[in-house]
């Protein structure tokens, strides 16, 4: 593990690298920062970027990118109310009403401390993490991966937000149908190709993943109408009050951080649960732990909690690597992105990422620390003029956003149907999400749709054509009974109702 | 004023058409690579990594290249034959025989399918044997261990491969079990999407032997032994891995990487090419780009070429219709 550790330092030290955790937590931080634009859209605009890079460096800024959106997100969630990223509502809750009472410093100071820490101490639980759970991964079967794949699918459509369970799974469905054009990667047959040669490969994930979260993000923006740089030129930016805080404030951070910080990490591992449930979660937890005159503050402006959903959302996306990192399953949509991202430079995640690629796997750890530095330096004295970002028209960023996406997809496959089909589609997400669907299902049911099909058909043809394998590892069977507990959980709180 | 302007530009372009023209039926020294895949792939890497030694070597002044992905290179190939553009080659793999044989969507034009018939093979550069590799802790010693336990239960060994049914590492293994005197046919085989996968399949115990490239599994022969490859003889790389062939299966196959030319290209400029790639592979560059990508050499050019590809697409064939893939 020494070694290890010390190979992934001098990987991410390296100063390409540097360089790139740098610039990546920058973006990361502007994009996260804008209202609307979210870390799978950061990471989205950055896969064309990476194209042709050594894959540690891709993927170190890509992990930088992740943080730092969801760093960036906490500034506009405090300062104007409109959280960047969805890891982010819970910031609002404490964090905005805190600015209301002149005290947006003080507020993104806390933020900024707190993401620092759960990011860090997140990054020492993965750094123990996944290595060992590298070991055991290695015994995984086929029918273990599709029972996992199962749980993934069904967790990201409980989770997502409240009564949306069904379109969720909706999404879910409609990434598994969009994941079929193609050839099957199990017999070679052509499914749904139209007899288009530009089909018969499928769908690239690149082109999904641009569509449906930078191109449909955009053009939601024009949508909306409502542009957010407005009501940010009506606060004055050069008065958010002093970063300093005081003993007690202190104090209570250093309560809250420990215990978020865990429950972050253990959500970011689960498949399919990730930032977002993390931090309404340790914002609800939160509230049990304190005591119950700090219990009132809630919601007006305390630290306990502004603290808590922020540790936990950075703990969360650094949890959110161990399954990618050790299974090649993305836990989550944004994981789902990167392993995207990951297949395209020609390696795969999995039990044996660990020892075929030992410098991929070492150097994201490493990075990760250099990245919550980088971030809390950006994040401290920096944040005042960063905040002016806020103000950019919407009139130059969509544009922008536009731009890179049909420049971006244009440049990987050099084929014009891809344009029109990512038009295509982005004009679908987007009537969707009028409608309020989620998206995230969509992409990560995408992402393991191939995966899900080809264990389940594997298992099949081991198994000699039974059904048995769903019950004759104990492994699985656990799995799968956590699946439906979790469907059966939904089920009865629609009808409790 | 505008016009002039038109006029001068309308000479200049003249201009540069015809020394571009003039320049290219002399001796070849910029050559157009056609890949049909996209940019990481196994095709992208030959071409640029051929390309990149042609030039650092001298052989050529310029090397351009061109992605064109579609058809599992379908796109590409039909590119190829139907403008036949100057100065370039298109490289390829065995797919294109395997894909021709099973009318693979994207090489179907019509009631035809396109084969390396359709174009001019230049020359074969590149290539890996196929292999049979077992986990470290497998009863299996030998081919033939794996033979006896087929031949007591055929269920009871379970062959992982990177690719569909049809495809080279469900072929590697059939062909094994063909010669053995099994019925490959009746080989579970179990595929996977990728080299990685199966070999993580076969650790987790739920294959007993993954048949695959040997460049696949050269990297973790601390955790596989490989029990045969499909060499004539040794390779250097690995002296102490046994061929088939020594072990009484006389098992023969090679994944090759080569170039092709359009259809009617020029005997002399294909004699060049088939050359130049034979003459860059003496050359340190050349050495330093199939160190970094751990390729095998395997010169193959002109006539050779061409019976070899016609030798494997009867040998494939006559195999795919027993396994009924076709």
């Amino acid at each position: 593990m020494i070694e290890g550790i010390l190979l992934g330092l001098k990987t991410a030290l390296s100063f390409t690298n540097l360089f790139m955790v740098m610039f990546g937590c920058i973006i990361g931080t502007v994009i996260g920062m804008l209202p609307g634009l979210g870390p799978m859209t950061a990471i989205a605009l950055m896969i064309p970027i990476t194209y042709g890079f050594d894959p540690s460096t891709g993927l170190i800024l890509m992990a930088g990118v992740y943080y730092g959106a969801v760093f960036g997100g906490s500034t506009s969630s405090i300062l104007i109310n409109a959280p960047g990223v969805p890891g982010t509502v819970a910031t609002t809750f404490d964090g905005y009403p805190m600015a209301q009472q002149g005290k947006a410093g003080k507020a993104l100071a806390i933020a900024a401390y707190s993401s620092f820490s759960g990011g860090t101490i997140a990054a020492i639980f993965l750094l123990i993490a996944a290595p060992m759970l590298s070991k055991v991964s290695l015994a995984f079967r086929s029918p273990d991966y599709f029972a996992l794949m199962v749980l993934g699918l069904t967790a990201v459509s409980a989770f997502s937000a409240k009564g949306q369970f069904l379109k969720a799974i909706m999404m879910a469905v409609l990434g598994l149908m969009l994941a079929t054009v193609g050839q099957d990667s199990l017999s070679d047959i052509p499914r749904f190709i139209f007899n288009s040669m530009s089909l018969s490969d499928g769908i690239s994930f690149i082109l999904i993943a641009m569509a449906m979260f930078a191109m449909s993000e955009a053009l939601m923006i024009i949508f909306k109408g409502k542009d957010p740089s407005k009501v940010t030129k009506s606060i004055s930016l050069s008065e958010l009050g002093s970063i300093r805080l005081d003993k007690e404030e202190r104090k209570k951070m250093l309560k809250t951080i420990p215990r978020s910080s865990v429950i972050g990490f253990l959500i970011g591992v689960l498949p399919g649960a990730g930032a977002t449930i993390a931090s309404f979660l340790a914002y609800g937890m939160e509230r049990n732990f304190v005591s119950k005159e700090e219990k009132e503050k809630f919601g007006k402006g305390s630290v306990h909690g502004l603290a808590a959903p922020e540790t936990a959302n950075n703990a969360a996306c650094s949890g959110a690597f161990v399954p990618l990192l050790t299974l090649g399953i993305p836990g989550s949509g944004t994981t789902a992105v990167m392993l995207g991202a990951l297949l395209s430079f020609g390696i795969q995640p999995g039990p044996r990422l660990y020892m075929t690629n030992p410098e991929v796997f070492w150097s994201v750890i490493m990075s990760m620390y250099i990245g919550m530095v980088i971030l809390l330096i950006l994040n401290l004295p920096l944040i005042p003029y960063i905040a002016r970002l806020l103000a950019v028209p919407r009139n130059y960023l969509v544009p922008l956003i536009l731009f890179f996406s049909v420049a971006g997809i244009y440049l990987i496959y050099f084929n014009t149907f891809d344009i029109f089909l990512m038009i295509g589609l982005a004009v679908l997400a987007c009537s969707l999400r009028l409608y309020n669907f989620p998206m995230p299902p969509l992409i990560l049911a995408f992402v393991l749709g191939g995966m899900m099909e080809e264990n389940l058909r594997r298992s099949l043809i081991i198994s000699d054509g039974s059904f048995n394998f769903l019950w004759d590892r104990p492994l699985t069977a656990v799995i799968l009974a956590g699946t439906i507990l979790l469907v059966s959980w939904q089920v009865y709180k629609s009808f409790k109702k | 004023m505008l016009s002039r302007f038109k006029k001068l530009v309308t000479i200049l372009f003249a201009s540069v058409l015809a020394l571009s023209i003039s320049s290219t039926s002399f001796a070849i020294d910029k050559l157009h690579f056609l890949i049909g895949g996209g940019a990481g792939g196994g095709w992208d890497g030959t071409a640029r990594g051929t390309g990149e030694a042609l030039t650092k070597a001298g052989f050529l002044k310029g090397a351009s290249f061109e992605n064109m992905s579609g058809g599992g290179g379908g796109k590409a190939l039909s590119f190829l034959i139907n403008t036949k553009p100057e100065n370039t080659v298109l490289v390829q793999s065995t797919p294109l025989v395997l894909r021709s044989i099973t009318r693979h969507k994207g090489y179907v034009k019509g009631d035809d399918v396109l084969s390396y018939k359709d174009v001019v093979p230049i020359a074969g550069v590149i290539g890996d044997y196929g292999a049979i590799a077992v986990a470290k802790d497998s009863p299996f010693k030998t081919f033939s261990d794996v033979v006896a336990a087929y031949n007591k239960d055929p269920k009871s060994v379970k062959m992982a491969g990177g690719s569909v049914r049809g495809s080279m590492d469900h072929l590697i293994g059939a062909l094994a079990f063909q010669v053995a005197g099994a019925d490959p046919n009746n080989v579970v085989y179990v595929p996977y999407d990728a080299g990685g996968k199966a070999l993580a399949g076969l650790l987790s115990g739920e294959t007993q032997i993954l048949s695959t490239g040997l460049g696949e599994v050269m990297g973790a022969r601390d955790q596989v032994n490989i029990i045969g490859i499909t060499a004539p003889e040794r390779v250097a790389d690995a002296p102490d891995v046994p061929t088939l062939k020594e072990q009484g299966f006389d098992v023969q196959f090679v994944n090759w990487r080569g170039f092709f030319g359009p259809p009617g290209m020029d005997k002399g400029m294909k004699k060049e090419i088939a050359k130049m790639l034979g003459d860059v592979q003496k050359t340190p560059e050349w050495e330093a780009v199939r160190k970094r990508n751990a390729w095998v050499n395997i010169y193959n050019p002109g006539d050779k070429f061409v019976s070899f590809l016609k030798k494997q697409t009867v040998e494939m064939t006559a195999l795919m219709k027993k396994l009924g893939v076709i």
